[in-house]
């Protein structure tokens, strides 16, 4: 390696967070906060008094989380064209894009390990809370949105700030539909530039200091909460 | 839906020059199971000192916990870029030219990236194990004159894993799943090998399902092998610090 060019890095790194960034930043969001939902919606069909739908959840979350997340985004990559003519009754598979494949894809990966958090989160609160809302009056629904899940969310916060940070550090994997990401603008600047080093040691430097600020944080909120359950308890 | 279902496809000839597709995909669930089982022999053998190193404290720990930060906080695609692209630069010459033309270089490249990368994961395992381990088990080995290597060989690490056996088997899951990256950097692992089986035939679907059900059972057995592991480490009367199981009776 001959010297190492800082000058490529200065000239591209508008285009590496105003493309590449935003674009990793939009795709934790949104199937982070959709995954989230979805999640919630697994863990309550997981815990359904219908053993059918109990055990279908299962086998969704199950075989998700034991499959490579890039054979997963091939998977939707291929299989939603079929689907979407399906739908429309078209005559051919609908291509929808590798953006909006790749904004399923996580979503639904991501609803599988966030189905399992939610539901140690879900356990974490003693059941004399269900029942004691319940002995007040409150439905199920309500002693679930009003009693149980906020108590839930508490605990499992720390664990969702981490589940967010792998979920930031997966999108790169978006490289294998041809997608810019940050890490796709740099290895696209350093291929163009004949720079890969210089791009790609960039690039992971500012993803360790995201994830690592991150994760200093996600620390901080796991220390409360073990002090606030140590007070509870006292 | 309209996709045309051809399941003869896995008895035809595959272009790479594999007798059949079939076989096509079992010899990139190989590669798979290749990679995986090299890469967590690596990470156990890093991981194992890294987590007793963060024990020791000093300026040991301060290095290994560096360790697992660099290690974790970077995407593991990013990490195999760095060892494929960037690290045959670093390397003298002849070295060089070897990791750039030697056609195991992404294998061997990439392996030794997931290796590192999970030996972080495995390092922070070993050390909530040993710090699960009751305090009065070091002092007692300490006090019948063991000296630290031997108090850690003969009396910790066999306790730290037992303990660390469930969490050991959903990370060899990971290193399975995690080996599906080396195909960005060439390797045809089974991933790769359905990719590949789509390009060439088109029938995407029996690809991928095939190798969906590949994956699940290299996990079946993964899972199957570690239960046996696990019931043959079982001591008498011992309770495990982390789960609080027995290990008796039953």
């Amino acid at each position: 390696m001959i010297g190492f060019d800082v000058d490529v890095i200065i000239r591209s790194i508008g285009y590496l967070f105003r493309e590449g960034l935003t674009f990793t930043i939009f795709l934790t969001a949104f199937a982070g906060s959709l995954g989230f939902a979805f999640g919630v919606v697994l863990a309550l069909l997981r815990n359904s008094r219908s053993a059918s739908v109990r055990w279908a959840a299962s086998a969704y979350v199950n075989t998700i989380r034991s499959l490579p997340l890039v054979l997963v985004i091939f998977w939707i990559f291929f299989l939603v064209p079929f689907i979407t003519q399906w739908v429309l009754g078209s005559a051919r598979p609908v291509s929808i894009g590798p953006v909006w494949s790749a904004l399923i894809t996580f979503t639904l990966f991501e609803a599988a390990y966030f189905c399992e958090i939610v539901r140690a989160g879900l356990n974490s609160v003693p059941s004399g809370q269900g029942e004691a809302a319940s002995a007040l009056g409150l439905n199920r629904s309500q002693a679930f949105m009003f009693v149980v899940f906020p108590q839930a969310i508490r605990n499992m916060l720390p664990v969702l700030l981490t589940q967010f940070i792998i979920l930031f550090q997966d999108t790169s994997l978006v490289y294998v539909v041809s997608i810019t990401d940050f890490l796709g603008a740099a290895g696209k600047v350093g291929q163009r530039d004949g720079r890969l080093a210089e791009m790609y040691i960039f690039s992971a430097i500012v993803y360790f200091v995201i994830c690592f600020t991150l994760s200093l944080f996600a620390r901080r909120l796991q220390a409360r909460s073990l002090t606030n359950l140590a007070s509870a308890h006292a | 839906m309209n996709y045309h279902w051809n399941w003869t496809i896995l008895s035809a000839p595959a272009p790479d020059g594999s007798p059949t597709y079939l076989l096509m995909l079992l010899s990139g669930a190989m590669t798979t199971v290749l990679v995986a089982a090299c890469a967590a022999v690596l990470a156990i053998l890093l991981g194992v000192p890294l987590g007793i190193a963060r024990r020791i404290g000093g300026p040991i720990a301060g290095l290994a916990a560096a360790y697992v930060e660099v290690f974790r906080n970077i995407p593991l695609l990013a990490q195999m870029f760095l060892w494929y692209f960037v690290f045959p630069e670093l390397l003298p010459m002849g070295l060089q030219t070897l990791a750039k033309q030697s056609s195991h270089a992404p294998f061997v490249l990439g392996t030794l990236s997931l290796g590192l990368y999970t030996a972080a994961r495995i390092c922070e395992q070993v050390r909530s194990a040993l710090g699960a381990i009751p305090r009065g088990q070091s002092m007692a080995g300490l006090a019948l004159g063991l000296r630290p290597v031997q108090l850690y060989r003969y009396v910790l690490l066999p306790r730290a894993f037992r303990m660390i056996v469930p969490t050991l088997t959903s990370e060899f899951i990971s290193i399975v799943k995690n080996s599906a990256v080396l195909l960005t950097i060439g390797v045809m692992e089974l991933t790769a090998s359905a990719r590949a089986m789509q390009e060439f035939s088109f029938q995407v679907f029996e690809a991928f399902l095939v190798a969906t059900a590949l994956y699940l059972s290299i996990n079946f057995v993964i899972v199957a092998l570690m239960n046996l592991v696990e019931r043959r480490l079982v001591t008498a009367g011992v309770v495990d610090g982390i789960s609080g199981r027995r290990g008796s009776q039953k």
